[in-house]
């Protein structure tokens, strides 16, 4: 993919690779693990504490709607399952990615939803960053803010959490930069004019500024992987996955957020 | 039917400043913007926005393309009666949207 | 509205920026390249002289609000408040919102009444670059206030590609 004229991008990463330290891909320390939040202005963080203006709340409310609403095959809808959102789901969103038993292979939160549906609904799977999907999701994940991130102890999990982990801290693409030489060793420096965050995954799907709209944890990885000039995986690919199971992993006990607001 | 959210106060006291703040889902697509294919993108924003309080308007505004996707707009108000606020947005291509949330003044 | 002395205190605050970014200036200094090089559709002052006609318009009385550095262009909050007791006779008939780099120089025009208690108005705008907002009150005595604000538009890294 060619670069976009004006972009910041190549000139950045060579100034970080150039004037940086080799990796250490030394994972940050529970007591020091801190939101992406804390990095904005105040301007974001207002817009993201209030549910009255975040705009993130557009699709949670259109989530909302579709808990309801039922599938066209007369099958019960999600609520007509799970009942009330605000109990049965609270929680739900901070164990994800979890062990699907049925696939034998671990799901994240909007697998889980299109699983529901082909299995319990008799309805086809909402495409990857359809908006029916990112707000279903985002309903869901809403009902766990304020839950510490709690990945589950289930040994299943074990080997696409460690390839996940391999998948942070291994250089790719061509400028053979690594998850973890932004977000292990050099988060709270700048690239650009922007603060390096940690790279937790507090609050997907969530509402970016840069997307004018809702999209999830897997198309803000293919924004870094890009940004790494790297080949990104396609929506749904197993390494995403295992990226998101080991960055729960690395996230933990930081609190939900959806919907998050982020530049 | 795009998306709104309106929040104003279920209830107030006569003299009361009230923030009322509304948001909507909407592209605001510039006009100026290439697309994939290379071409400008047809603008499709929100144009006008009217806040009526028992049919007598009590704020408007024009919005341009410099305005955000997801068009955001809090003002105030200050309760006197029980009634009703009507919120209008239209613009490019038909886009015509009304709703309504009611106060009680006591 | 591009007065030198405008440049000048923009190329100040962009020096304070860049000398806080370390070893990673580049980024700052490019910017969206397709949005800034589109041509005008209109003057800033030509947009000014079609809302206050050929009415003075004096410094004072408006508070305009947004982040001196703004983290992403495609939404920067922005609030306006001025100065009225908002009665009958005496109160805030117009507010106009005004940008001098963006394709199209209106930003936002809000319309308000005596009854609104305040003037005080709160949206979300885009701005195309670093640039001077600068928001203009018309009052019910016919008389025209304003106030002006910089803003260094930065762009996100690890942009969609």
């Amino acid at each position: 993919m060619p670069p976009r004229p004006g972009s910041p991008l190549p000139a950045a990463l060579l100034a970080l690779l150039i004037t940086w330290a080799p990796a250490r891909a030394e994972p940050v320390a529970p007591a020091e693990r801190r939101s992406g939040f804390e990095e904005m202005g105040p301007g974001i963080q207002a817009m993201q504490r209030d549910d009255d203006v975040n705009p993130g709340m557009l699709a949670v409310a259109d989530g909302a709607e579709l808990w309801t609403a039922a599938p066209p095959s007369g099958r019960p809808s999600c609520a007509g399952c799970h009942g009330e959102a605000a109990s049965a789901m609270r929680g739900v969103a901070a164990r994800y990615p979890a062990w699907d038993a049925r696939t034998a292979r671990p799901v994240d939160l909007q697998d889980r939803v299109n699983a529901c549906r082909r299995v319990h609904q008799g309805a086809e799977p909402l495409a990857y960053e359809s908006p029916d999907l990112l707000a279903l999701t985002a309903f869901v994940a809403t009902q766990s803010r304020g839950v510490p991130i709690a990945p589950p102890d289930d040994a299943r999990l074990d080997a696409a959490r460690a390839q996940g982990r391999a998948l942070f801290a291994g250089r790719q693409g061509q400028l053979g930069l690594s998850c973890a030489i932004c977000h292990d060793d050099h988060w709270g420096r700048r690239l650009g004019s922007a603060v390096i965050p940690q790279g937790h995954p507090t609050g997907y799907p969530l509402y970016r500024l840069e997307w004018q709209g809702l999209g999830s944890l897997q198309r803000r990885l293919r924004n870094c992987l890009t940004g790494m000039r790297a080949e990104p995986f396609g929506f749904g690919a197993p390494e995403y996955v295992a990226l998101e199971l080991y960055l729960a992993t690395r996230a933990a006990p930081l609190p939900l957020e959806t919907p998050a607001v982020r530049p | 039917m795009a998306r709104t959210l309106i929040n104003l106060p279920k209830t107030a006291k006569p003299g009361d400043v009230i923030a009322i703040k509304t948001l909507i889902s909407h592209p605001m697509e510039t006009g100026f913007r290439p697309g994939a294919d290379g071409r400008i993108l047809p603008r499709n924003i929100v144009t006008e926005f009217v806040c009526r309080f028992e049919d007598a308007e009590i704020f408007r505004a024009e919005l341009f393309p410099a305005s955000a996707a997801n068009p955001y707009l809090t003002f105030t108000w200050v309760a006197t009666r029980s009634g009703r606020f009507s919120f209008t947005w239209r613009g490019d291509a038909g886009f015509e949207q009304t709703e309504s949330a009611a106060i009680t003044v006591a | 509205m591009s007065t030198p002395r405008t440049a000048r205190i923009r190329g100040i605050d962009r020096r304070r920026v860049l000398a806080g970014t370390a070893g990673t200036v580049l980024a700052v200094a490019l910017r969206p390249a397709a949005a800034a090089s589109l041509p005008r559709t209109e003057t800033t002052d030509s947009a000014i002289r079609r809302f206050a006609g050929d009415s003075p318009i004096r410094p004072g009385r408006v508070r305009l609000d947004l982040p001196p550095l703004v983290e992403n262009g495609n939404t920067v909050p922005l609030a306006v408040s001025v100065e009225s007791p908002m009665t009958p006779e005496d109160h805030v008939r117009r507010i106009g919102v005004f940008n001098e780099k963006n394709p199209q120089p209106n930003v936002v025009t809000v319309h308000l009444r005596p009854g609104a208690g305040r003037a005080q108005v709160a949206t979300r705008i885009r701005l195309a670059d670093t640039q001077r907002i600068t928001a203009i009150a018309e009052m019910s005595d016919g008389t025209y206030w304003s106030a002006s604000a910089d803003a260094i538009v930065t762009l996100a890294a690890c942009l969609e590609g």
